[in-house]
């Protein structure tokens, strides 16, 4: 009956081997499921207060609770087909945008903290970014179109119109200019657009926004005055070249 | 088929084994379901809350019935109720959630400790229709398995998943499940999630028998896990058994209907028995029962020479 006595040490490691070869490769499979997965969620525009993508990742239990809140019927939870991390709550800008409500009813019903219930105004919000298409803008054609600048909930901060002037037309043209510092990715611009494809559209902010970095300086963007009295440091003029200034490129040159 | 000649097999208890018999009247066939439609029941009722207050707005005294799903939801708009095991696979990602989350995972595994640790699989979760109906075919259909594989390999399964969650930073069972797809995809809409359904049916109907429920599952797996402290269990009457063997035939786990350990434990002890009842409804001598486990009496060696009298013999 003992099964147990019977196995010589040979088979016991044998069969210790054969358990771990099977569960090492059902883990590679598995967690190449779940990267293929992962990999989807840049293109997602999540609910209002969203945590950044690898919180919201780690913490969401697709449990819906933000969709059944959202009266606007805006968020769905992705189905297996829909692209996105399946289960996860998303929104299609293009079919319902997010209509900003005041009180954000999906953010408190989030049982896991997958949306930050910190988030307590919706201008605050991050869902995404809004981006223009100037070659299928119609403002951008010089038609005084406006649409998106006009429906935009933050108009003038998140949207607004700078006018350009034409050489070969006494009209300007005024066109939409999104600024990333108040633009809360709701949707309602790319809802509104009236191209047959949007030619204003959310995306993940990190999809398209660049960084310009610390190396630049722009200096007229520095607070402090700017002067000409540049001072090498001290200890430079211990008798480099460089010291000066004038002559480092020649440095090390014979 | 016994021959006239034949005496007629006795059981270990000197009784006679008489096989289980479907009563041709439909009141007794519904008796002999009862457990059966009960479970229907309450897993079509559980969907069918969620369904209702999702999509048809359902309330209570002006709260929503039954807001979420399976994974995580709100009764009344008051209680938090969630998956423990989905729970600890967030924790296991480094994320911490809210104390509302960690609540409903409590109350979860506090009532499941309580109510038999897998009575989730067999009374609540919707995969069980489709593994219930792939068993039934099987067995009309009398295929047989393609390849033996252990049962306990749903605790390697189990393992897995915490581990991956640790190492690739999502809940890597519930990022995957076939049991939350098709929830999910009932509760808030359809996509493709019915076609891992399609695969489970298939896997259990041709390749496994109970291939996904009882091998594989992992969620399934921590409920066995927590069953070993369930307070209701089948409870196992051992001097009235003939050990006919009509229970072990139907059960889903028959590995749990060990009749030795039984008799000694007085009931089903293993965390494995998902408390569906099927083993009870057909048991001829009424020897299974639904028992609370500080009802049952230890068992008494000197009384099993002596069979209990039977009520309604």
């Amino acid at each position: 009956m003992n099964k147990q006595a019977a196995i010589s040490r040979r088979d016991f490691f044998a069969r210790v081997g054969q358990g771990a070869a099977l569960a090492a490769t059902g883990g590679l499979v598995w967690s190449y499921l779940l990267g293929q997965q992962a990999q989807a969620t840049p293109y997602a525009i999540r609910p209002p207060g969203a945590l950044a993508e690898a919180g919201f990742n780690a913490s969401c239990i697709k449990c819906g609770q933000c969709v059944d809140a959202c009266p606007y019927d805006t968020l769905k939870l992705a189905t297996a087909d829909s692209g996105i991390p399946i289960g996860t709550p998303y929104f299609i800008p293009r079919e319902t945008p997010c209509y900003m409500c005041e009180d954000i009813p999906c953010v408190p019903v989030c049982p896991t903290g997958a949306l930050d219930h910190a988030l307590d105004d919706i201008d605050d919000s991050r869902m995404g970014l809004a981006v223009i298409d100037i070659e299928n803008c119609l403002s951008w054609q010089g038609l005084r179109c406006e649409i998106c600048f006009r429906e935009c909930p933050l108009q003038g901060r998140a949207i607004s119109i700078e006018h350009h002037p034409r050489r070969i037309s006494k009209h300007a043209m005024f066109v939409p200019l999104v600024h990333s510092d108040a633009c809360t990715g709701c949707g309602i611009c790319e809802k509104a657009c009236p191209t047959q494809k949007a030619a204003i559209r959310v995306l993940q902010a990190d999809l398209v926004q660049g960084e310009i970095g610390d190396h630049y300086r722009l200096g007229w963007t520095i607070d402090s005055p700017i002067t000409q009295d540049f001072k090498a440091a001290p200890d430079s003029a211990a008798g480099s070249a460089a010291a000066t200034g004038l002559d480092y490129l020649n440095e090390g040159a014979p | 088929m016994t021959s006239p000649g034949k005496p007629l097999k006795t059981g270990p208890n000197g009784r006679p084994v008489r096989p289980f018999v479907m009563p041709a009247s439909l009141g007794g066939k519904l008796y002999v379901w009862h457990l059966l439609l009960m479970r229907r029941a309450v897993q079509l009722g559980v969907l069918l809350l969620f369904v209702g207050t999702v999509r048809w707005g359902w309330e209570l005294a002006g709260r929503p019935v039954l807001t979420g799903n399976l994974s995580s939801s709100e009764l009344f708009g008051l209680v938090p109720l969630a998956d423990p095991f989905a729970t600890l696979q967030i924790m296991m990602t480094g994320h911490l959630p809210l104390q509302e989350l960690l609540l409903g995972a409590a109350i979860i595994l506090v009532f499941y400790a309580l109510l038999g640790g897998r009575s989730w699989c067999s009374w609540v979760c919707p995969i069980n229709m489709v593994t219930d109906l792939s068993a039934w075919l099987r067995r009309r259909l009398n295929i047989s398995d393609m390849f033996h594989l252990s049962r306990n390999i749903r605790y390697t399964v189990l393992a897995l998943a915490l581990v991956l969650s640790v190492l690739t930073g999502v809940a890597a069972f519930e990022w995957i499940s076939p049991i939350s797809m098709l929830h999910r995809e009932l509760i808030y809409g359809i996509g493709l999630g019915w076609t891992a359904v399609l695969g489970i049916f298939l896997f259990d109907l041709f390749i496994l028998r109970n291939g996904w429920c009882g091998h594989l599952c992992p969620l399934g797996a921590f409920y066995a896990l927590l069953g070993r402290l369930a307070q209701v269990r089948v409870g196992f009457d051992a001097p009235s058994c003939t050990h006919c063997g009509e229970c072990a035939r139907l059960c889903p786990e028959p590995q749990v209907l060990n009749l030795k350990e039984a008799a000694a434990a007085g009931m089903i002890a293993s965390g494995e028995c998902s408390n569906c009842g099927r083993c009870i409804s057909v048991c001829p001598e009424d020897t299974l029962q639904f028992r609370l486990r500080y009802l049952i009496e230890p068992p008494n060696h000197s009384e099993t020479t002596e069979p209990r009298q039977r009520r309604a013999a």
